[in-house]
């Protein structure tokens, strides 16, 4: 008879889905990349991966305590932001700078902004561009540490396949395409990326608008400057540039960040066109070689006018005035 | 303390209303030149003396200068000042005067010098207003020199030029860039904010203004203080 009378106020359907749950799923999809990781690069890429997860949650707890906020440490998002910054990391870098940038990504770019949900570009990207300009000489020494499993192909010069298509040599597309190169933990192995994007798609966590537009008008750009400048079609070149660097890692994980996407749909598409715009720009006419990061993180800073500027029209108050 | 006093102007410039933490004013220099703890200390002195004495010759000139033009007056007074600082520096402390480069000659259009002249030295006492100069420009300094310190510790290791941290540490070079400014401002002003807004909480820096009376928020008809400045333990 109680359940009977069990009244309630709406809503009465709830989704089952929780920040938990989310996180959890982009936990799992990155798994394949960060395995290959350390298959590809030795046991040192899993010890960067522990002690940057471990420095983002410590640093989240240690705020949250001292500041007697409720302690988030449980829902996953910074397990995520400390797994991204990781697989961000070059392989041979010191432990002690990814967890310096694990407590900026926290600290600096999620807490002070007001947790999660508040921050203004994706922490883990912030962390790493703050670790590109501080140590630059350590997050662009690609060189592969001893002890790894030996199935990197090129490891004489350490050079990233990106970083030698842009000095004009040729590049390995199979290898580029399996992940056994130069370059971060996470972002040498396409399929192991894509295998987690599919699951990530699958589960419903993200949808492909975002990544597509961005990697479809980034694309689209790299083909026009190719026939800009002469050189003509090049699909070895097109390939190289889908296929290296973090483009693919930050098209799936990093730019479908919920917190620094646009909600509206035409500002998602607008979002992925200024990505891939951005992309292009840092990547033909920059000094380095990538450019993932900072054109996802100024993306990340313009979406607050995307939603402006994009904002649905109430129905009936659009149009002309009579 | 009384109001206008020597003493208290100094206090005001220094603490309660420290230019680059609590006004926020002069911040293109503030964020600039403090690559190093010298360049801040230096920048703030500049500041400092440049400061007072346009205060006190504007405190002299008040009667004088008709409102119409007070802005031009003042700005031909203060640029007149940076021009012989700038001499001097470029004669006896070239150094300083390279690094500062291009800021020195911006003093001139400095918020903080303009933002006395208007708010306090056209119309007050010459040597309040010369006092007020000093204390601000102390502030200014203390500022400058806090951010370069935390800087140039964090960015290169060292502290006004001599190195403190041991040789194994890496130098966060973000700290000595523009971005490195802009966090270490963050966080002093933060800082400084916990102390000035726990002091208010705590009673201890309330200023009763005119209209508290004896009885208490009783019998009072002003509302706007929403019963928060009239101190009931006294």
């Amino acid at each position: 008879m109680s359940e009977m009378l069990h009244v309630s106020s709406s809503p009465h359907i709830r989704s089952k889905v929780t920040t938990q749950s989310l996180m959890f799923m982009v936990v799992i999809a990155l798994l394949p990349a960060s395995c290959f990781g350390i298959y590809n690069f030795g046991l040192h890429a899993l010890l960067i991966i522990a002690v940057t997860i471990a420095s983002c949650l410590v640093t989240e707890f240690v705020y949250e305590y001292f500041m007697h906020k409720t302690i988030t440490i449980s829902d996953g998002s910074a397990v995520v932001t400390g797994l991204l910054l990781a697989l961000n990391m070059p392989p041979s870098i010191p432990w002690w700078i990814p967890v310096l940038g694990g407590v900026f990504a926290i600290l600096i770019v999620k807490q002070l902004f007001g947790g999660i949900g508040q921050n203004i570009m994706n922490p883990a990207l912030a962390g790493r561009c703050f670790l590109l300009i501080s140590f630059t000489g350590h997050m662009t020494n690609f060189a592969v540490p001893a002890g790894a499993f030996g199935h990197v192909v090129d490891t004489v010069s350490g050079a990233t396949p990106l970083a030698a298509v842009k000095a004009g040599e040729a590049v390995n597309l199979t290898s580029m395409f399996f992940g056994n190169t130069a370059g971060t933990i996470g972002e040498t192995s396409v399929v192991a990326i894509l295998a987690g994007a599919i699951l990530l798609v699958g589960f419903e966590v993200i949808d492909l608008r975002v990544p597509l537009t961005y990697i479809g008008s980034f694309a689209i750009l790299v083909v026009i400057y190719g026939l800009a400048v002469g050189k003509g079609f090049d699909m070895n070149f097109l390939a190289a540039q889908l296929c290296g660097g973090g483009l693919m890692l930050g098209a799936f994980f990093m730019a479908t960040d919920y917190v620094t996407t646009p909600i509206t749909k035409t500002g998602q598409l607008a979002y992925g066109v200024i990505l891939g715009l951005l992309t292009w720009l840092f990547r033909m006419f920059g000094n380095s070689a990538e450019g993932v990061s900072y054109a996802i993180i100024f993306s990340n800073l313009l979406v607050p006018l995307i939603e402006r500027v994009m904002r649905p029209v109430a129905f009936g108050k659009g149009g002309k005035k009579a | 303390m009384k109001a206008n006093s020597p003493v208290e102007r100094l206090y005001n410039g220094i603490y309660k209303e420290n230019p680059t933490f609590v006004l926020m004013l002069g911040m293109c220099p503030t964020l600039a030149v403090t690559t190093s703890a010298v360049n801040g200390l230096g920048m703030g002195l500049t500041t400092a003396a440049i400061l007072a004495m346009s205060n006190m010759i504007i405190a002299l000139l008040r009667k004088v200068i008709p409102d119409k033009v007070r802005v031009p007056a003042y700005i031909v007074i203060i640029a007149s000042f940076v021009t012989i600082v700038q001499f001097l520096l470029e004669g006896f402390i070239p150094s300083l005067y390279d690094s500062l480069g291009l800021y020195i000659p911006l003093i001139v259009v400095n918020c903080i010098i303009l933002g006395r002249a208007e708010a306090y030295a056209n119309k007050n006492t010459v040597v309040a207003s010369l006092f007020d100069g000093i204390g601000m420009g102390l502030g200014f300094t203390v500022g400058l020199t806090c951010i370069g310190i935390i800087r140039e510790l964090l960015g290169a290791g060292q502290i006004f030029g001599f190195q403190v941290m041991p040789a194994a540490y890496e130098p966060i070079t973000i700290f000595v860039l523009a971005p490195g400014a802009f966090f270490v401002l963050a966080f002093l002003v933060a800082l400084m904010n916990k102390f000035q807004i726990g002091a208010a909480r705590r009673g201890t820096d309330k200023e009763k203004v005119g209209g508290c009376s004896k009885d208490g928020c009783a019998n009072c008809t002003n509302h706007t203080c929403g019963g928060k400045i009239f101190d009931i333990t006294e």
